[in-house]
């Protein structure tokens, strides 16, 4: 699914190296989660996936399915079945949530070649997916992210994410912001994606959101490495020692 | 003594250009108006009041010509029943008018006005144009009292069923046109006026309103595509109480176009929101100039104008809001905004607040961008091209004017005139 090969990352305005050789590889239905203590490169990675401007890969791969991420248009990645949930979902005046939606999910079947969704099937797909998230009708009518509290927003992303139906998710702390009830409904969101087709990728600060989505593999990302791979366990292991030993340990 | 004008060559010129129509009980109005022509001059470079906007081709003896536009598409608002009042090139067209005839409403072509005998129509022609001059001179407009050689009286007496629809048709290169329009709407009637076409090479519009206690005037403009005409528009609009005043703009192109709104609340509890969306490429110059006064207690206005300018055009906004002595509880709101596409183009605002009132709320903005980088990522990674995403964001942007209009239907076709715009310039 998603392969990583010793990505090196730079800001584009700075010389300051921000991802030093990441490699990671995502197999088709699996999720792993990234955990890292502030400023290891967590978010970097999921915005140069996306292709989000401002930063110059300088050495490296990453490929989906075999298409080389790098060399495609942010809209284009996601048509190839990248999503990124934001940590800090962005507030679009003017433009109605249902709208945007309807404009991306039918933008994404064109650029794949597939006939695109008439207003009742998608109304019809829309309305069942935001039930199951809480999100009522309002909150649909409402311009994007304009006026929604931290747990709309993480829920709207969601919300999106179930629309697009992408292969590989990408989710940057999703939990940030959340309190225990919004967490649980985020990731039973979630879950009930889960797919054998489908992979994602957990960037957390907390062990308490891998007890809701559980993790195949664990990666513990340092100073724009990954720098040690585990299972569940080695989330356990950080919630309860910090990431202290863990760092002292690898260097 | 009399001071020379500096630009008194120029008016001289443009007046002997002019006759004055044999306009019998209007004749006395309009030799007000030349005098105050001749008093003020025509505007030139050095005016204060047009430091952003160069008005010598809107008061040379000669209109610029001005090519005439073809295209297929069916004129704004041909979905919609309404009474069509016809003019090509500034002439009133029987023909292709509807008659003049509507519940709720008496419509007279101005030339008729002393032969019937309409008094409200006499006491009002020049009227609020010559109230208009203080504090800042509005030399054009007094020339249009002067000079107007058609329009329409429209007393509204009741809630007619449908819009009456202006309709300005430009056929010939070389048209200058001089129109003046009066509308008086009396106690708790409503109407809603539409505005639409390129209406000839230069346009000099001028309409005076006088909406009487609990009366209410929608006005829904659009300025025709033909990209090399220009326009010199006047608003003058006095409110009663609890009068209600709603105007909305549209422009997609012009080289220039000058649109004034003078609007003077003198009842208490009036409501007027005057707002305007234009959307410019090229040699385009737009300027909205507002002068809203406040007369009179608990009254609201609002000013909402966005401007979306690519490839070297001029957006200008000049936007006064004057709240005179015992005019409390005013509420006044203003804003205006550019939407920059590229570092070529520039938007000139000079928001004014200017208040003798105490117990007031007023606030205005005014701000500069381009396109939110951040908006854009956030689309363009769910899926939506760039062009569609920037094409989203540019409406978004234009919505908050659009939203003005409290007709839904009405709304719709301005929206997709600007949806049309931006796919033309892909």
């Amino acid at each position: 699914m998603l392969e990583i090969n010793n990505l090196h990352v730079k800001l584009e305005e700075e010389e300051k190296e921000i991802l030093k050789g990441v490699d990671l590889k995502v197999e088709a239905g699996k999720v792993h989660a990234i955990m890292g203590p502030n400023g290891s490169g967590k978010s970097t990675l999921s915005y140069v996936l996306s292709g989000r401007d401002g930063y110059e890969v300088t050495q490296g791969s990453a490929t989906l399915d075999g298409n080389d991420l790098l060399e495609l248009e942010p809209e284009e990645r996601a048509a190839a079945g990248l999503f990124l949930a934001f940590q800090y979902p962005v507030e679009i005046p003017g433009v109605g949530n249902m709208t945007f939606l309807r404009t991306a999910v039918n933008a994404q079947r064109k650029a794949r070649g597939e006939e695109e969704l008439s207003a009742a099937e998608f109304l019809k797909d829309i309305r069942a997916k935001a039930k199951a998230l809480k999100i009522d009708a309002d909150m649909l009518k409402r311009p994007v992210n304009v006026g929604f509290s931290g747990g709309e927003k993480k829920r709207n992303e969601i919300l999106q994410m179930a629309m697009l139906e992408p292969k590989m998710c990408i989710l940057d702390e999703t939990d940030s912001g959340l309190d225990v009830d919004a967490m649980k409904l985020v990731s039973e969101g979630v879950n009930a994606l889960r797919d054998e087709g489908r992979s994602f990728l957990v960037i957390t600060h907390y062990q308490r959101l891998l007890d809701h989505i559980k993790p195949d593999v664990v990666h513990i990302m340092a100073d724009g490495q990954i720098v040690k791979s585990g299972g569940p366990e080695l989330a356990l292991e950080v919630e309860h020692n910090g990431y202290g030993d863990i760092l002292a340990e690898v260097n | 003594m009399a001071l020379p004008q500096p630009n008194q060559t120029a008016t001289e010129e443009r007046l002997t250009s002019l006759t004055m129509p044999d306009a019998g009980c209007t004749r006395k109005a309009r030799e007000a108006a030349l005098s105050r022509v001749r008093e003020m001059g025509l505007p030139g470079r050095r005016d204060e009041y047009w430091k952003y906007t160069r008005p010598d081709t809107l008061v040379s003896a000669e209109a610029p010509p001005a090519a005439v536009f073809h295209n297929d598409e069916p004129m704004l608002f041909s979905e919609f029943d309404r009474l069509k009042i016809v003019f090509v090139d500034g002439v009133f067209s029987p023909d292709a008018s509807d008659e003049l005839e509507l519940e709720g409403v008496k419509i007279d072509r101005l030339e008729d006005i002393c032969c019937k005998d309409i008094h409200w129509a006499k006491e009002l022609y020049g009227v609020l144009e010559a109230r208009g001059q203080k504090p800042v001179q509005r030399p054009l407009a007094a020339l249009n009292t002067a000079f107007a050689t058609d329009g329409v009286a429209i007393h509204v007496t009741g809630k007619p069923s449908k819009p009456i629809s202006l309709i300005y048709r430009h056929e010939s290169e070389t048209s200058d046109a001089i129109l003046h329009h009066i509308v008086r709407v009396e106690t708790d009637a409503e109407v809603t006026i539409l505005e639409n076409g390129p209406a000839a090479s230069r346009f000099n519009k001028c309409m005076e309103i006088d909406i009487a206690d609990g009366g209410t005037l929608h006005h829904i403009r659009a300025q025709g595509r033909d990209h090399q005409r220009r326009a010199a528009t006047h608003m003058f609009t006095r409110m009663g109480s609890e009068a209600v005043y709603k105007s909305f703009t549209l422009t997609v192109n012009g080289v220039l176009t000058r649109n004034e709104q003078v609007v003077e609340l003198t009842g208490d509890d009036a409501v007027a929101h005057v707002s305007g969306a234009c959307v410019g490429d090229g040699d385009f110059h737009h300027d909205d100039t507002v002068f809203i006064t406040h007369d009179a207690v608990n009254c609201e206005s609002r000013q909402v104008f966005k401007k979306v300018l690519r490839n070297g055009a001029t957006g200008v906004f000049q936007g006064k809001i004057l709240v005179k002595e015992g005019a409390q509880k005013t509420d006044g709101y203003q804003i205006s905004q550019s939407l920059l596409l590229d570092d070529d183009s520039q938007f000139l605002a000079k928001p004014e607040l200017e208040i003798y009132a105490d117990d007031v709320a007023c606030s205005h903005g005014s701000t500069s961008g381009a396109i939110d980088e951040t908006a854009l990522f956030y689309l363009r990674s769910r899926g939506v091209p760039t062009e569609d995403a920037t094409d989203m964001l540019t409406l978004a942007f234009l919505a908050e004017a659009v939203e003005e209009i409290e007709d839904e239907d009405l709304a719709d076709v301005i929206v997709s005139r600007l949806k049309d715009w931006l796919a033309r310039r892909r």
